[in-house]
């Protein structure tokens, strides 16, 4: 099966004036129709960056430096601003952390996803609604047409997110990336939120990227896994392979801090230290100063190798 | 000598809180938030009680009632068994300073405009802990205590690090030698492993400093980790109390069940959640009865009408659930 | 669709250098060369205003050392004494430049004078209406709203007409026509400041309210006051000169800009123009250089995306 969304070689770097953060050094993946990726990091590994590239939204002082991004066969790197409003929305489409970068909220909820029909398809009012009807069922709310007609202020948290994913997913997109969008709700609400996403993605054949920093609702949902660290990709594969045989120390790592892989009462395994700033990045292995295996052949950044089928690593001293 | 040695070191009896409703003139009511109602609870010395629950369970509110941010609306608080009223003066504030808060946020619960060093030194000096002239002294030994570098104290807040700041606010408690800490989600805004690092400092100064914590989060992973007791919380009340281990190997109430069964778990792929349905009510306008019962599986004829209470289900484990009754 | 195209922000170095928040404040100021423009315009001004007394050429208060027989002499001309009026003298025979840097003088001081003075009571009352609340709150907010609701003029003409006129009873009616702006807004910064979480710690501290409001609450609240005072300056002045220039406020021996412009208004239309415009062009760069400074001021201290 061909893949819906290929990225080779992806560098994103900001020019500040305190010198150049290199947030997406060399990223690379590809996602199928009806996958799901996720894609792991703390913060400042360059997750999210990575999904505002994809969707090109990165404004200045950032820009994509270098590489390429396919979907379905189209080099999105070098669209110009019609190509890409006629994309976003329609084929591509993003949910964020905070609903309220999507909503409007001095704007209904009908008038909102109308015109983000309207804006992809020329059809009448009456058939925008329909659809958009369509969509508030799927993600799960009940009588929609009171809930078109409402304002976003009127919502909970809960269903302010499922609104802003009914809108991401109105046009059928193939594609659709979501930045941590259950961080900020509750362990209830996440679920229900997480099992409608998996509904859909099946439903509609579209492929997701999921961004979090939580690695056990990846473990869940997705059917492939990115670790991030940095700004580069430093292990990737099946869930199953990387969270049962992580080769990365620092996915190791991650998988240990786990509250609930340790014996309550005696201390976490921690990762010591701190992710570097992005200003002060050496060459060379990032993680090596927090890493107990480093040693001086880390000082050359590793290069990505193929450690099994459908496998990455950026390591020269892996686990195993 | 042995009653008043047991007396548990904060106690909280049939706390209530509205927000509200202050005004008599029936013009100025603004709708009541039933934040708190008739809520118990007793964390005695070296104890780690944790808080969990959801948005709108009341857990935060609590917890500023504890550290005297808020007045209940009924109830009483009680520090060592004597009514929290009888600090109030100003000749008790060191009393007073026995009970501190850890924040959430770290970059909101520091000044920004002011450097570490008096972040975490003002209230000793003020209190006459450590004079002026030792206040540096006194800081470098509260920064080394909680893993962090005391060359960095005359920095400003927003040179640090997430993590790093969660340690300064620990420091900043720690100063004016306390000996409960009310930790207010003060974990949620922490990446995995830096979270990993502050609860282990958590469980290390518990251990040297024999504090005791009233723990409050959302996420059960960490609660289970650092807890002695676990307390879980559903819109304003409580719904089921009980020595951590056996919560999670025996949750009674079926919201905790819900809980428990929702949060994600690493070993867990590919699920097919069957996720609890409904929203999570307004403290507006609280279901009657149970509050849970809208949402609640197993719900009943009596749960919407009858306000269940906490029974004693196995020892030291409360719940409030009609079930737990024979019919 | 409705996304944003959110302006990525990535999270500042963490550097020994620009330490202290005023220090970061000040190297983003001087990234603006238009605003470095305007503060090197200000700092000349302010050299000139103070050190008038020995700069400028003549006395234009020593009623002796005007010689009527000069008056309404075109720029560049000889006195009889030799002295050259590089800007042409007024009807009363003063040497123009003189005039306008002594009445230089006396506008900077009344505007920066009102201005702190303004900004003092207002920031008082303000942060006792946003701390203490409740009544005190509704008995500020509603005197400075009916203070506001009257042009400031009119309450200055009202004041000085009952006042008489000098320096400092212009500034006590500047002041008084001022402080509801400065209130105001230190009301609303430290109702958002007061929520915060490391307010809630210092009262967590037990430390005295006296503490809190002023060691914790008020740095916090100063920077849209900065902007406030900034801009508020340049009002104070032009609002000075209006009222200079309707005949109250500053008596005809001490005249500032206003008065300047007043004085030669009615030459302007026989060709006389010096004695209007250049009091005019004085006022002009002063309010420009103090606008140019404000706007970048104001850019920078805006509440900022978290970090």
């Amino acid at each position: 099966m061909s893949a819906v969304l290929e990225v080779e070689g992806l560098r994103t770097h900001f020019f500040t004036r305190a010198g150049v953060v290199k947030a997406v050094d060399d990223v690379g993946f590809a996602l199928e129709r009806g996958k799901v990726l996720g894609l792991v990091g703390e913060s400042g590994s360059g997750k999210s960056i990575t999904g505002y590239s994809i969707m090109g939204l990165v404004d200045e002082p950032g820009r994509i430096v270098s590489g390429s991004i396919r979907l379905e066969g189209a080099e999105l790197t070098r669209l110009g601003r019609e190509a890409w409003r006629r994309l976003r929305g329609n084929r591509i489409a993003m949910i964020f952390q905070d609903p309220m970068m999507t909503l409007n909220p001095v704007l209904r909820i009908d008038t909102q996803m109308v015109e983000a029909v309207r804006a992809h398809h020329a059809v009448s009012r009456a058939a925008a609604i329909e659809r958009c009807r369509e969509a508030l069922a799927w993600v799960g709310i009940a009588s929609p047409d009171e809930r078109l007609r409402a304002y976003p202020h009127q919502f909970s948290g809960g269903m302010r997110q499922r609104i802003a994913i009914a809108i991401a997913l109105l046009n059928r997109p193939a594609v659709v990336i979501a930045d941590e969008p259950t961080t900020a709700l509750d362990v209830t609400i996440q679920g229900q939120i997480l099992f409608e996403m998996q509904r859909l993605c099946r439903e509609s054949g579209a492929a997701l990227i999921w961004i979090t920093h939580d690695l056990s609702v990846v473990a869940g949902l997705a059917d492939s896994i990115c670790v991030m660290y940095a700004g580069r990709i430093v292990e990737s594969g099946p869930v199953d392979a990387i969270l049962d045989a992580p080769l990365h120390p620092y996915t190791r790592g991650l998988l240990d801090s786990i509250p609930s892989r340790n014996v309550p009462g005696r201390p976490l395994a921690q990762i010591p230290g701190m992710a570097p700033s992005p200003f002060a990045l050496a060459g060379g292995c990032a993680f090596r100063d927090r890493c107990s295996r480093a040693s001086a052949a880390c000082a050359v950044a590793p290069a990505a190798s193929r450690p099994a089928q459908l496998r990455t690593l950026r390591c020269v001293h892996p686990l195993q | 000598m042995t009653a008043v040695a047991e007396a548990p070191l904060v106690e909280l009896r049939a706390i209530s809180k509205r927000f509200g409703e202050a005004s008599p003139l029936p013009w100025r009511r603004a709708p009541v938030v039933h934040a708190l109602e008739d809520v118990s609870l007793v964390v005695r010395a070296r104890e780690v009680v944790g808080l969990v629950g959801e948005s709108g369970c009341g857990k935060s509110t609590l917890g500023r009632i504890v550290s005297r941010l808020l007045v209940p609306s009924e109830g009483e608080r009680y520090w060592k068994g004597r009514p929290y009223r009888e600090f109030d003066a100003s000749s008790q504030r060191r009393e007073r300073l026995a009970v501190q808060m850890i924040f959430q946020d770290p970059y909101a619960s520091l000044n920004p405009r002011m450097r570490v060093a008096r972040i975490v030194g003002e209230a000793a000096v003020v209190h006459g802990l450590a004079s002026a002239g030792e206040r540096d002294d006194y800081v470098a030994q509260l920064l080394q205590r909680v893993g962090l570098d005391p060359s960095l104290m005359r920095r400003f807040p927003h040179q640090f690090s997430g993590g790093q700041r969660s340690r300064i606010g620990i420091a900043r408690a720690l100063a004016v030698k306390p000996a409960f800490l009310v930790c207010d989600e003060a974990v949620a805004a922490l990446d995995v492993s830096i979270q990993a690092q502050v609860l282990n400092l958590f469980v290390r100064l518990r251990e040297e400093l024999g504090l005791s914590y009233l723990f409050i989060s959302h996420d059960l992973g960490v609660i289970r980790h650092v807890s002695d007791r676990v307390v879980v919380m559903y819109l304003g009340r409580i719904v089921e109390s009980a020595p951590a281990a056996e919560l999670y190997a025996h949750p009674n109430h079926p919201y905790t069940d819900a809980l428990i069964l929702e949060v994600p778990r690493i070993d867990a792929r590919r699920r097919r959640y069957v996720p609890i349905r409904g929203e999570i009510p307004s403290p507006l306008a609280p279901p009657a009865g149970c509050h849970f019962h809208p949402r609640c599986p197993k719900a009943f004829a009596r749960c919407r009408t009858e306000r269940p209470l906490l029974r004693e289900v196995a020892p030291g484990h409360l719940s409030a659930c009609h079930l737990n009754e024979a019919p | 669709m409705r996304i944003a195209t959110t302006p990525v922000q990535v999270s500042p170095p963490r550097e020994e250098g620009a330490e202290s928040p005023w220090r970061l404040v000040a190297s983003e100021f001087a990234a603006s060369r238009l605003a470095l423009l305007g503060l090197a315009l200000l700092v000349v001004l302010a050299v000139v205003a103070i050190a008038a007394p020995w700069i400028a050429p003549q006395n234009p208060y020593d009623l002796a050392q005007l010689d009527v027989l000069d008056s309404r002499l075109p720029p560049g001309s000889q006195s009889l004494s030799g002295k050259t009026y590089w800007l042409g003298t007024d009807d009363q025979g003063r040497d123009m430049l003189s005039a306008i840097v002594f009445g230089l003088r006396i506008s900077l001081t009344v505007g920066v004078a009102s201005t702190v003075a303004a900004l003092a009571l207002g920031l008082a009352l303000g942060l006792a209406a946003a701390y203490v609340g409740g009544w005190l709150d509704a008995l500020i907010m509603r005197v400075a709203d009916i203070q506001l609701s009257f042009p400031a003029i009119l309450i200055a003409l009202i004041l000085l007409a009952a006042l008489g006129q000098g320096v400092g009873k212009i500034i006590v009616a500047l002041v008084t026509v001022q402080w509801a702006y400065y209130a105001r807004t230190v009301r609303s910064a430290a109702l958002v400041e007061r929520r915060k979480e490391y307010i809630e710690a210092a009262k967590v501290l037990a430390l005295p309210e006296s503490r809190i409001v002023l060691g914790h609450l008020l740095p916090n609240c100063l920077p849209p006051l900065i902007v406030v005072a900034t801009v508020q300056v340049a009002h104070a002045i032009s609002l000075e000169a209006t009222l200079s220039f309707l005949g109250l406020g500053l008596p005809i021996t001490e005249p500032s800009l206003g008065l300047l412009i007043a004085n030669g208004f009615q030459y302007l239309l026989s060709g006389k123009y010096w004695i209007s415009f250049y009091p005019g062009l004085a006022l002009l760069v002063t309010i420009v250089a103090i606008n140019l400074v404000a706007d970048q001021l104001r850019d920078i201290l805006n509440p900022r995306l978290k970090r």
